[in-house]
Protein backbone atom coordinates (compact mmCIF):
# COMPACT_ATOMS: atom_id res chain seq x y z
CA UNK A 1 0.00 0.00 0.00
CA UNK A 2 2.77 2.39 1.00
CA UNK A 3 4.73 1.72 -2.18
CA UNK A 4 1.65 2.36 -4.32
CA UNK A 5 1.06 5.73 -2.64
CA UNK A 6 4.72 6.57 -3.09
CA UNK A 7 4.65 5.60 -6.76
CA UNK A 8 1.54 7.69 -7.40
CA UNK A 9 3.17 10.66 -5.69
CA UNK A 10 6.39 10.30 -7.69
CA UNK A 11 4.43 9.95 -10.92
CA UNK A 12 2.45 13.08 -10.01
CA UNK A 13 5.60 15.10 -9.34
CA UNK A 14 7.19 13.95 -12.60
CA UNK A 15 4.06 14.80 -14.57
CA UNK A 16 3.93 18.23 -12.93
CA UNK A 17 7.59 18.83 -13.70
CA UNK A 18 7.20 17.90 -17.35
CA UNK A 19 4.22 20.19 -17.85
CA UNK A 20 5.96 23.10 -16.06
CA UNK A 21 9.09 22.60 -18.15
CA UNK A 22 7.09 22.43 -21.38
CA UNK A 23 5.12 25.52 -20.48
CA UNK A 24 8.34 27.48 -19.97
CA UNK A 25 9.83 26.30 -23.26
CA UNK A 26 6.61 27.06 -25.12
CA UNK A 27 6.50 30.58 -23.65
CA UNK A 28 10.16 31.12 -24.47
CA UNK A 29 9.51 30.29 -28.12
CA UNK A 30 6.40 32.44 -28.18
CA UNK A 31 8.44 35.39 -26.87
CA UNK A 32 11.09 34.87 -29.56
CA UNK A 33 8.39 34.64 -32.20
CA UNK A 34 6.61 37.77 -30.96
CA UNK A 35 9.90 39.64 -31.08
CA UNK A 36 10.46 38.59 -34.71
CA UNK A 37 6.91 39.67 -35.50
CA UNK A 38 7.87 43.27 -34.63
CA UNK A 39 10.68 43.07 -37.21
CA UNK A 40 8.26 41.73 -39.80
CA UNK A 41 5.94 44.69 -39.27
CA UNK A 42 8.79 47.22 -39.34
CA UNK A 43 10.02 45.72 -42.61
CA UNK A 44 6.51 45.97 -44.00
CA UNK A 45 6.47 49.67 -43.20
CA UNK A 46 9.81 50.19 -44.96
CA UNK A 47 8.42 48.49 -48.07
CA UNK A 48 5.26 50.57 -47.99
CA UNK A 49 6.87 54.00 -47.88
CA UNK A 50 8.08 54.29 -51.52
CA UNK A 51 4.52 53.64 -52.78
CA UNK A 52 3.14 56.09 -50.32
CA UNK A 53 5.51 58.86 -51.36
CA UNK A 54 4.62 58.15 -54.99
CA UNK A 55 0.92 58.69 -54.24
CA UNK A 56 1.28 62.11 -52.65
CA UNK A 57 4.37 63.44 -54.47
CA UNK A 58 2.52 65.08 -57.37
CA UNK A 59 -0.02 66.96 -55.31
CA UNK A 60 2.39 68.24 -52.69
CA UNK A 61 5.62 68.93 -54.52
CA UNK A 62 6.04 72.09 -52.46
CA UNK A 63 6.10 70.10 -49.21
CA UNK A 64 9.50 68.77 -50.17
CA UNK A 65 10.85 68.92 -46.62
CA UNK A 66 8.21 66.67 -45.11
CA UNK A 67 8.60 64.10 -47.85
CA UNK A 68 12.37 64.16 -47.66
CA UNK A 69 12.26 63.70 -43.89
CA UNK A 70 10.22 60.51 -44.39
CA UNK A 71 12.57 59.17 -47.07
CA UNK A 72 15.59 59.95 -44.96
CA UNK A 73 14.12 58.42 -41.79
CA UNK A 74 13.28 55.32 -43.79
CA UNK A 75 16.84 54.81 -45.05
CA UNK A 76 18.25 55.42 -41.58
CA UNK A 77 15.84 52.82 -40.20
CA UNK A 78 16.82 50.27 -42.86
CA UNK A 79 20.50 50.89 -42.16
CA UNK A 80 19.91 50.50 -38.45
CA UNK A 81 17.99 47.24 -38.89
CA UNK A 82 20.79 45.73 -40.99
CA UNK A 83 23.35 46.79 -38.37
CA UNK A 84 21.47 44.65 -35.88
CA UNK A 85 21.69 47.08 -32.98
CA UNK A 86 18.42 47.05 -31.06
CA UNK A 87 18.91 50.50 -29.54
CA UNK A 88 19.77 52.10 -32.89
CA UNK A 89 16.80 50.37 -34.57
CA UNK A 90 14.41 51.52 -31.88
CA UNK A 91 15.59 55.10 -32.22
CA UNK A 92 15.49 55.14 -36.03
CA UNK A 93 12.00 53.62 -36.07
CA UNK A 94 10.78 56.21 -33.61
CA UNK A 95 12.12 58.90 -35.95
CA UNK A 96 10.27 57.29 -38.83
CA UNK A 97 7.03 57.17 -36.85
CA UNK A 98 7.40 60.88 -36.15
CA UNK A 99 8.12 61.73 -39.80
CA UNK A 100 5.11 59.72 -40.96
CA UNK A 101 2.74 61.33 -38.52
CA UNK A 102 3.92 64.77 -39.65
CA UNK A 103 3.28 63.73 -43.23
CA UNK A 104 -0.21 62.59 -42.34
CA UNK A 105 -0.90 65.91 -40.61
CA UNK A 106 0.26 67.82 -43.68
CA UNK A 107 -1.76 65.63 -46.04
CA UNK A 108 -4.92 66.26 -44.06
CA UNK A 109 -4.38 69.99 -44.47
CA UNK A 110 -4.40 69.81 -48.28
CA UNK A 111 -7.83 70.30 -49.80
CA UNK A 112 -6.47 69.28 -53.23
CA UNK A 113 -5.36 65.93 -51.93
CA UNK A 114 -8.54 65.45 -50.00
CA UNK A 115 -10.57 66.04 -53.13
CA UNK A 116 -8.84 63.26 -55.05
CA UNK A 117 -10.14 60.77 -52.51
CA UNK A 118 -6.75 59.23 -52.04
CA UNK A 119 -6.38 60.75 -48.62
CA UNK A 120 -8.87 58.42 -46.99
CA UNK A 121 -7.04 55.43 -48.41
CA UNK A 122 -3.69 56.85 -47.47
CA UNK A 123 -4.88 57.57 -43.96
CA UNK A 124 -6.28 54.07 -43.64
CA UNK A 125 -3.04 52.54 -44.88
CA UNK A 126 -0.90 54.62 -42.52
CA UNK A 127 -3.18 53.92 -39.55
CA UNK A 128 -3.10 50.19 -40.27
CA UNK A 129 0.68 50.19 -40.62
CA UNK A 130 1.25 52.03 -37.37
CA UNK A 131 -1.35 49.87 -35.61
CA UNK A 132 0.29 46.66 -36.80
CA UNK A 133 3.61 47.79 -35.39
CA UNK A 134 2.18 48.78 -32.06
CA UNK A 135 0.04 45.62 -31.80
CA UNK A 136 3.05 43.45 -32.52
CA UNK A 137 4.89 45.26 -29.71
CA UNK A 138 1.90 44.78 -27.44
CA UNK A 139 1.84 41.05 -28.19
CA UNK A 140 5.55 40.89 -27.45
CA UNK A 141 5.07 42.64 -24.12
CA UNK A 142 2.07 40.49 -23.16
CA UNK A 143 3.91 37.28 -24.01
CA UNK A 144 7.12 38.42 -22.31
CA UNK A 145 5.15 39.30 -19.18
CA UNK A 146 3.56 35.82 -19.13
CA UNK A 147 7.01 34.29 -19.57
CA UNK A 148 8.52 36.40 -16.78
CA UNK A 149 5.61 35.67 -14.45
CA UNK A 150 6.00 31.95 -15.08
CA UNK A 151 9.69 32.20 -14.18
CA UNK A 152 8.93 33.98 -10.92
CA UNK A 153 5.95 32.02 -9.65
CA UNK A 154 5.69 28.65 -7.98
CA UNK A 155 5.88 25.88 -9.19
CA UNK A 156 7.17 26.79 -12.67
CA UNK A 157 10.03 28.78 -11.07
CA UNK A 158 11.61 25.52 -9.92
CA UNK A 159 12.18 24.51 -13.53
CA UNK A 160 13.34 27.90 -14.86
CA UNK A 161 16.99 26.91 -14.59
CA UNK A 162 16.46 23.58 -16.32
CA UNK A 163 14.55 25.24 -19.18
CA UNK A 164 17.31 27.83 -19.57
CA UNK A 165 14.81 30.63 -18.96
CA UNK A 166 15.93 34.16 -18.27
CA UNK A 167 13.74 37.25 -17.85
CA UNK A 168 12.73 38.87 -21.16
CA UNK A 169 13.07 42.63 -21.44
CA UNK A 170 9.88 44.49 -22.20
CA UNK A 171 9.78 46.85 -25.13
CA UNK A 172 9.47 50.43 -23.99
CA UNK A 173 9.46 53.91 -25.39
CA UNK A 174 13.04 55.04 -26.04
CA UNK A 175 12.24 58.55 -27.15
CA UNK A 176 11.29 60.79 -24.25
CA UNK A 177 9.37 63.16 -26.51
CA UNK A 178 6.99 60.36 -27.41
CA UNK A 179 6.31 59.77 -23.75
CA UNK A 180 5.70 63.44 -23.15
CA UNK A 181 2.64 63.54 -25.42
CA UNK A 182 0.69 60.44 -24.52
CA UNK A 183 -2.18 59.61 -26.85
CA UNK A 184 -4.42 58.28 -24.13
CA UNK A 185 -8.09 58.32 -24.87
CA UNK A 186 -10.28 56.65 -22.30
CA UNK A 187 -13.48 58.36 -23.36
CA UNK A 188 -16.27 56.21 -24.75
CA UNK A 189 -17.34 56.31 -28.37
CA UNK A 190 -14.21 58.15 -29.37
CA UNK A 191 -13.91 59.07 -33.04
CA UNK A 192 -12.04 56.93 -35.53
CA UNK A 193 -8.34 56.90 -34.84
CA UNK B 1 -21.92 36.84 -10.89
CA UNK B 2 -19.96 39.94 -9.92
CA UNK B 3 -16.72 39.81 -11.76
CA UNK B 4 -14.85 43.00 -11.19
CA UNK B 5 -11.37 44.22 -11.76
CA UNK B 6 -9.05 44.81 -14.65
CA UNK B 7 -9.12 42.79 -17.84
CA UNK B 8 -6.61 40.16 -16.77
CA UNK B 9 -8.42 39.60 -13.47
CA UNK B 10 -11.69 39.28 -15.40
CA UNK B 11 -10.15 36.85 -17.89
CA UNK B 12 -8.88 34.70 -15.04
CA UNK B 13 -12.26 34.74 -13.26
CA UNK B 14 -14.09 33.90 -16.49
CA UNK B 15 -11.77 31.02 -17.27
CA UNK B 16 -12.30 29.59 -13.79
CA UNK B 17 -16.08 29.92 -13.98
CA UNK B 18 -16.05 28.36 -17.43
CA UNK B 19 -13.92 25.42 -16.31
CA UNK B 20 -16.23 24.76 -13.37
CA UNK B 21 -19.30 24.85 -15.61
CA UNK B 22 -17.78 22.51 -18.16
CA UNK B 23 -16.64 20.10 -15.44
CA UNK B 24 -20.16 20.10 -13.98
CA UNK B 25 -21.65 19.50 -17.40
CA UNK B 26 -19.34 16.58 -18.17
CA UNK B 27 -20.04 15.06 -14.73
CA UNK B 28 -23.80 15.31 -15.29
CA UNK B 29 -23.51 13.62 -18.69
CA UNK B 30 -21.29 10.91 -17.20
CA UNK B 31 -23.92 10.30 -14.51
CA UNK B 32 -26.63 10.00 -17.17
CA UNK B 33 -24.56 7.47 -19.10
CA UNK B 34 -22.09 5.51 -17.05
CA UNK B 35 -23.84 6.37 -13.76
CA UNK B 36 -26.89 4.53 -15.05
CA UNK B 37 -24.77 1.53 -15.94
CA UNK B 38 -23.39 1.50 -12.42
CA UNK B 39 -26.87 1.60 -10.90
CA UNK B 40 -27.99 -1.13 -13.26
CA UNK B 41 -24.96 -3.22 -12.29
CA UNK B 42 -25.71 -2.76 -8.58
CA UNK B 43 -29.36 -3.66 -9.12
CA UNK B 44 -28.58 -6.83 -11.07
CA UNK B 45 -25.55 -7.98 -9.13
CA UNK B 46 -27.15 -11.24 -8.02
CA UNK B 47 -29.62 -11.54 -10.88
CA UNK B 48 -30.04 -14.71 -12.90
CA UNK B 49 -32.21 -15.15 -15.98
CA UNK B 50 -34.73 -17.85 -16.79
CA UNK B 51 -31.96 -20.27 -17.83
CA UNK B 52 -30.04 -19.91 -14.58
CA UNK B 53 -27.25 -17.83 -16.10
CA UNK B 54 -25.98 -14.67 -14.48
CA UNK B 55 -27.88 -11.61 -15.74
CA UNK B 56 -25.59 -9.04 -14.19
CA UNK B 57 -25.25 -5.85 -16.23
CA UNK B 58 -21.52 -5.81 -16.90
CA UNK B 59 -20.94 -3.98 -20.18
CA UNK B 60 -21.81 -0.26 -19.73
CA UNK B 61 -24.11 -0.01 -22.77
CA UNK B 62 -25.89 3.17 -21.76
CA UNK B 63 -22.69 5.15 -21.35
CA UNK B 64 -21.18 3.68 -24.49
CA UNK B 65 -24.22 4.42 -26.64
CA UNK B 66 -24.43 7.98 -25.28
CA UNK B 67 -20.72 8.52 -25.99
CA UNK B 68 -21.00 7.03 -29.48
CA UNK B 69 -23.96 9.22 -30.49
CA UNK B 70 -22.26 12.32 -29.09
CA UNK B 71 -19.00 11.46 -30.88
CA UNK B 72 -20.80 11.01 -34.18
CA UNK B 73 -22.64 14.31 -33.79
CA UNK B 74 -19.47 16.14 -32.73
CA UNK B 75 -17.64 14.72 -35.72
CA UNK B 76 -20.37 15.97 -38.02
CA UNK B 77 -20.25 19.38 -36.37
CA UNK B 78 -16.47 19.60 -36.64
CA UNK B 79 -16.45 18.43 -40.23
CA UNK B 80 -19.35 20.38 -41.71
CA UNK B 81 -20.39 23.01 -39.14
CA UNK B 82 -18.23 26.05 -40.02
CA UNK B 83 -18.69 25.88 -43.79
CA UNK B 84 -22.39 25.06 -43.47
CA UNK B 85 -22.90 28.13 -41.32
CA UNK B 86 -21.09 30.45 -43.75
CA UNK B 87 -23.13 28.97 -46.63
CA UNK B 88 -26.39 29.32 -44.70
CA UNK B 89 -25.83 33.06 -44.29
CA UNK B 90 -24.98 33.50 -47.97
CA UNK B 91 -21.65 35.04 -47.01
CA UNK B 92 -18.89 35.73 -49.55
CA UNK B 93 -15.18 35.69 -48.85
CA UNK B 94 -13.06 38.79 -49.37
CA UNK B 95 -10.12 37.76 -51.51
CA UNK B 96 -9.08 41.21 -52.67
CA UNK B 97 -10.86 44.14 -51.07
CA UNK B 98 -13.06 46.00 -53.55
CA UNK B 99 -13.83 49.21 -51.71
CA UNK B 100 -12.56 51.32 -48.83
CA UNK B 101 -14.79 49.65 -46.26
CA UNK B 102 -13.59 46.19 -47.23
CA UNK B 103 -9.99 47.37 -47.20
CA UNK B 104 -10.52 48.74 -43.72
CA UNK B 105 -12.01 45.43 -42.57
CA UNK B 106 -9.06 43.48 -43.98
CA UNK B 107 -6.60 45.84 -42.27
CA UNK B 108 -8.45 45.60 -38.96
CA UNK B 109 -8.55 41.80 -39.09
CA UNK B 110 -4.83 41.71 -39.87
CA UNK B 111 -4.14 44.05 -36.95
CA UNK B 112 -6.15 41.93 -34.55
CA UNK B 113 -4.56 38.72 -35.80
CA UNK B 114 -1.20 40.28 -34.94
CA UNK B 115 -2.45 41.43 -31.53
CA UNK B 116 -3.76 37.94 -30.70
CA UNK B 117 -0.72 36.14 -32.10
CA UNK B 118 -2.93 33.96 -34.31
CA UNK B 119 -2.74 33.50 -38.07
CA UNK B 120 -5.07 35.70 -40.10
CA UNK B 121 -8.53 34.08 -40.32
CA UNK B 122 -10.57 33.99 -43.50
CA UNK B 123 -12.68 37.14 -43.86
CA UNK B 124 -16.31 36.82 -44.94
CA UNK B 125 -19.03 39.36 -45.50
CA UNK B 126 -22.67 38.54 -44.83
CA UNK B 127 -25.13 40.41 -47.05
CA UNK B 128 -27.28 41.76 -44.25
CA UNK B 129 -27.99 45.34 -43.20
CA UNK B 130 -28.32 44.24 -39.57
CA UNK B 131 -25.00 44.96 -37.79
CA UNK B 132 -23.48 41.80 -36.36
CA UNK B 133 -20.46 39.51 -36.52
CA UNK B 134 -19.48 35.95 -35.71
CA UNK B 135 -16.46 33.69 -35.81
CA UNK B 136 -16.39 30.04 -36.76
CA UNK B 137 -13.84 27.30 -37.32
CA UNK B 138 -12.67 24.36 -35.27
CA UNK B 139 -8.93 25.05 -35.43
CA UNK B 140 -7.06 28.30 -34.80
CA UNK B 141 -5.29 28.12 -38.16
CA UNK B 142 -8.51 27.33 -40.00
CA UNK B 143 -10.92 29.94 -38.77
CA UNK B 144 -13.27 32.47 -40.27
CA UNK B 145 -14.49 35.86 -39.16
CA UNK B 146 -17.76 36.99 -40.73
CA UNK B 147 -19.25 40.46 -40.41
CA UNK B 148 -22.42 41.85 -41.93
CA UNK B 149 -22.49 44.72 -44.39
CA UNK B 150 -24.48 46.71 -41.85
CA UNK B 151 -21.65 46.35 -39.34
CA UNK B 152 -19.11 47.73 -41.81
CA UNK B 153 -21.29 50.73 -42.54
CA UNK B 154 -22.39 51.59 -39.04
CA UNK B 155 -19.30 51.23 -36.87
CA UNK B 156 -16.29 53.49 -36.54
CA UNK B 157 -12.85 52.01 -37.13
CA UNK B 158 -12.20 51.58 -33.41
CA UNK B 159 -15.56 49.91 -32.82
CA UNK B 160 -14.97 47.57 -35.76
CA UNK B 161 -11.57 46.75 -34.31
CA UNK B 162 -13.11 45.93 -30.94
CA UNK B 163 -15.73 43.65 -32.52
CA UNK B 164 -13.10 41.84 -34.62
CA UNK B 165 -10.94 41.50 -31.49
CA UNK B 166 -13.88 39.86 -29.69
CA UNK B 167 -14.13 37.34 -32.54
CA UNK B 168 -10.35 36.75 -32.44
CA UNK B 169 -10.84 36.06 -28.73
CA UNK B 170 -13.34 33.30 -29.59
CA UNK B 171 -10.87 31.93 -32.13
CA UNK B 172 -7.84 31.73 -29.85
CA UNK B 173 -10.00 30.30 -27.03
CA UNK B 174 -11.33 27.61 -29.41
CA UNK B 175 -14.87 28.48 -28.37
CA UNK B 176 -16.50 27.16 -31.53
CA UNK B 177 -14.93 23.74 -30.93
CA UNK B 178 -16.07 23.78 -27.30
CA UNK B 179 -19.62 24.81 -28.12
CA UNK B 180 -19.88 22.27 -30.97
CA UNK B 181 -18.81 19.52 -28.60
CA UNK B 182 -21.22 20.58 -25.86
CA UNK B 183 -24.06 20.93 -28.35
CA UNK B 184 -23.34 17.41 -29.60
CA UNK B 185 -23.62 16.12 -26.03
CA UNK B 186 -26.95 17.92 -25.62
CA UNK B 187 -28.12 16.37 -28.89
CA UNK B 188 -27.09 12.88 -27.80
CA UNK B 189 -28.96 13.31 -24.52
CA UNK B 190 -32.05 14.50 -26.40
CA UNK B 191 -31.96 11.51 -28.77
CA UNK B 192 -31.55 8.97 -25.95
CA UNK B 193 -34.24 10.75 -23.93
CA UNK B 194 -36.68 10.36 -26.85
CA UNK B 195 -35.70 6.75 -27.45
CA UNK B 196 -35.83 5.84 -23.77
CA UNK B 197 -39.23 7.46 -23.38
CA UNK B 198 -40.67 5.39 -26.25
CA UNK B 199 -39.14 2.19 -24.90
CA UNK B 200 -40.65 2.90 -21.53
CA UNK B 201 -44.08 3.55 -23.07
CA UNK B 202 -44.30 0.59 -25.44
CA UNK B 203 -42.09 -2.17 -24.19
CA UNK B 204 -40.65 -1.21 -20.84
CA UNK B 205 -43.49 -2.22 -18.55
CA UNK B 206 -43.60 -5.88 -19.46
CA UNK B 207 -39.88 -6.38 -19.43
CA UNK B 208 -39.48 -4.63 -16.14
CA UNK B 209 -41.91 -6.97 -14.34
CA UNK B 210 -40.17 -10.03 -15.70
CA UNK B 211 -36.77 -8.87 -14.61
CA UNK B 212 -37.99 -8.08 -11.13
CA UNK B 213 -39.28 -11.59 -10.75
CA UNK B 214 -35.91 -12.92 -11.92
CA UNK B 215 -34.04 -10.93 -9.40
CA UNK B 216 -32.46 -13.07 -6.76
CA UNK B 217 -31.82 -11.14 -3.59
CA UNK B 218 -33.62 -7.88 -4.44
CA UNK B 219 -31.94 -4.51 -4.47
CA UNK B 220 -31.08 -2.61 -1.34
CA UNK B 221 -32.71 0.73 -0.53
CA UNK B 222 -29.61 2.64 -1.66
CA UNK B 223 -29.84 1.13 -5.12
CA UNK B 224 -33.51 2.01 -5.32
CA UNK B 225 -32.76 5.62 -4.35
CA UNK B 226 -29.98 5.79 -6.94
CA UNK B 227 -32.29 4.34 -9.57
CA UNK B 228 -35.01 6.88 -8.81
CA UNK B 229 -32.44 9.67 -8.92
CA UNK B 230 -31.13 8.45 -12.24
CA UNK B 231 -34.57 8.21 -13.83
CA UNK B 232 -35.42 11.67 -12.47
CA UNK B 233 -32.16 13.01 -13.94
CA UNK B 234 -33.10 11.63 -17.34
CA UNK B 235 -36.54 13.23 -17.18
CA UNK B 236 -35.08 16.68 -16.67
CA UNK B 237 -31.89 16.04 -18.69
CA UNK B 238 -32.81 17.64 -22.05
CA UNK B 239 -33.74 20.94 -20.41
CA UNK B 240 -30.93 20.96 -17.87
CA UNK B 241 -28.21 20.20 -20.42
CA UNK B 242 -29.48 22.92 -22.74
CA UNK B 243 -29.46 25.46 -19.90
CA UNK B 244 -25.95 24.43 -18.93
CA UNK B 245 -24.66 24.87 -22.46
CA UNK B 246 -26.26 28.31 -22.68
CA UNK B 247 -24.60 29.25 -19.44
CA UNK B 248 -21.23 28.13 -20.78
CA UNK B 249 -21.91 30.16 -23.92
CA UNK B 250 -22.61 33.29 -21.88
CA UNK B 251 -19.43 32.84 -19.87
CA UNK B 252 -17.47 32.50 -23.13
CA UNK B 253 -19.02 35.77 -24.35
CA UNK B 254 -17.75 37.58 -21.25
CA UNK B 255 -14.34 36.00 -21.77
CA UNK B 256 -14.24 37.08 -25.43
CA UNK B 257 -15.14 40.62 -24.33
CA UNK B 258 -12.16 40.58 -21.96
CA UNK B 259 -9.95 39.18 -24.73
CA UNK B 260 -11.06 42.04 -26.98
CA UNK B 261 -10.04 44.49 -24.27
CA UNK B 262 -6.64 42.83 -24.08
CA UNK B 263 -6.08 42.94 -27.85
CA UNK B 264 -7.23 46.51 -28.43
CA UNK B 265 -6.55 47.97 -24.96
CA UNK B 266 -9.66 49.95 -25.71
CA UNK B 267 -12.61 48.37 -23.85
CA UNK B 268 -14.61 51.57 -24.30
CA UNK B 269 -14.78 50.95 -28.06
CA UNK B 270 -16.33 47.51 -27.53
CA UNK B 271 -18.83 48.96 -25.05
CA UNK B 272 -19.96 51.52 -27.58
CA UNK B 273 -20.06 48.94 -30.41
CA UNK B 274 -22.16 46.56 -28.28
CA UNK B 275 -24.54 49.35 -27.44
CA UNK B 276 -24.94 50.19 -31.15
CA UNK B 277 -25.50 46.52 -32.05
CA UNK B 278 -27.82 45.83 -29.17
CA UNK B 279 -30.04 48.80 -29.88
CA UNK B 280 -30.05 48.58 -33.68
CA UNK B 281 -33.60 48.72 -35.07
CA UNK B 282 -32.62 46.84 -38.26
CA UNK B 283 -33.82 43.23 -38.27
CA UNK B 284 -31.53 40.48 -39.54
CA UNK B 285 -32.40 38.85 -42.86
CA UNK B 286 -29.47 36.53 -43.58
CA UNK B 287 -28.49 35.18 -40.18
CA UNK B 288 -30.47 32.02 -39.34
CA UNK B 289 -32.12 31.90 -35.95
CA UNK B 290 -30.27 28.70 -35.07
CA UNK B 291 -26.91 30.45 -35.20
CA UNK B 292 -27.97 33.48 -33.16
CA UNK B 293 -25.91 32.21 -30.24
CA UNK B 294 -22.71 32.50 -32.28
CA UNK B 295 -23.12 36.21 -32.97
CA UNK B 296 -21.43 38.87 -30.86
CA UNK B 297 -24.82 40.34 -30.00
CA UNK B 298 -28.13 38.48 -30.18
CA UNK B 299 -29.53 39.44 -33.60
CA UNK B 300 -33.09 38.55 -32.61
CA UNK B 301 -33.04 40.56 -29.41
CA UNK B 302 -34.42 37.63 -27.49
CA UNK B 303 -36.54 39.09 -24.75
CA UNK B 304 -34.48 37.19 -22.21
CA UNK B 305 -31.24 38.88 -23.14
CA UNK B 306 -32.09 42.17 -21.52
CA UNK B 307 -33.73 40.80 -18.46
CA UNK B 308 -31.99 40.14 -15.26
CA UNK B 309 -32.90 37.57 -12.67
CA UNK B 310 -33.31 33.82 -12.45
CA UNK B 311 -35.30 33.05 -15.59
CA UNK B 312 -33.14 35.26 -17.78
CA UNK B 313 -30.06 33.60 -16.33
CA UNK B 314 -31.40 30.32 -17.67
CA UNK B 315 -32.87 31.30 -21.00
CA UNK B 316 -30.65 33.92 -22.61
CA UNK B 317 -28.06 33.07 -25.25
CA UNK B 318 -26.16 36.27 -24.51
CA UNK B 319 -25.36 38.09 -21.28
CA UNK B 320 -27.36 41.27 -20.71
CA UNK B 321 -25.96 44.29 -22.54
CA UNK B 322 -25.93 46.34 -19.34
CA UNK B 323 -23.71 43.85 -17.55
CA UNK B 324 -21.35 43.50 -20.50
CA UNK B 325 -20.96 47.27 -20.77
CA UNK B 326 -20.56 47.51 -17.01
CA UNK B 327 -17.70 45.01 -17.02
CA UNK B 328 -16.02 46.74 -19.96
CA UNK B 329 -16.26 50.05 -18.13
CA UNK B 330 -14.50 48.45 -15.19
CA UNK B 331 -11.73 47.32 -17.51
CA UNK B 332 -11.44 50.90 -18.76
CA UNK B 333 -11.18 52.03 -15.12
CA UNK B 334 -14.32 54.08 -15.59
CA UNK B 335 -16.13 52.24 -12.86
CA UNK B 336 -14.53 51.00 -9.70
CA UNK B 337 -17.42 49.39 -7.84
CA UNK B 338 -18.11 45.72 -8.27
CA UNK B 339 -21.86 45.89 -8.01
CA UNK B 340 -24.28 47.38 -10.44
CA UNK B 341 -26.75 49.96 -9.28
CA UNK B 342 -29.97 47.98 -8.94
CA UNK B 343 -32.12 47.77 -12.02
CA UNK B 344 -35.31 49.85 -11.65
CA UNK B 345 -37.51 46.85 -12.49
CA UNK B 346 -35.64 44.67 -10.02
CA UNK B 347 -36.07 47.11 -7.16
CA UNK B 348 -39.74 47.46 -7.98
CA UNK B 349 -40.14 43.69 -7.84
CA UNK B 350 -38.29 43.47 -4.56
CA UNK B 351 -40.05 46.57 -3.21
Amino acid sequence: MFTIVLLVLVAGVIFFGISAYNRLISLKNQVANAWKQIDVQLKRRHDLIPNLIETVKGAMSFERQTLEAVVEARSTAIAASTSGSVAATAQAETQLTGALSRLLAVVEAYPDLKATGNVAQLQEELTATENKISFSRQLYNDTATQYNTAQQTFPTMLFAGMAGASPATLWEITDESERAVPKVDLSFGSPTG
Amino acid sequence: MTTGGNLFAQQEANRKASRRLIAGFILFIAWLGFGGDLVWYLATRDAVNAYGQSATHVVPWVGMILTAIAAAMAWGGYRFGPVALLKATGAREIETPENDLEQRLVNVVEEMAIASGAPRPGIWIVPDEHPNAFATGIKVHQSYVAVTEGLLEQLTREELQAVVAHEMGHIVNLDVRLMTLLTALVGAVAILHQGGFRMFLYGGGGRRSRSSSDRGGGAGPLVVILLVLWVASWIIAPLVTRFMVMKVGRSREYLADAMSAQFTRNPGALASALTKLGTSPIKPTAIPKSSAALCISDPYHSKWDEREGRMANLMATHPPLRERVNRLEQMAYLRSGESLPPHPAATAAQG
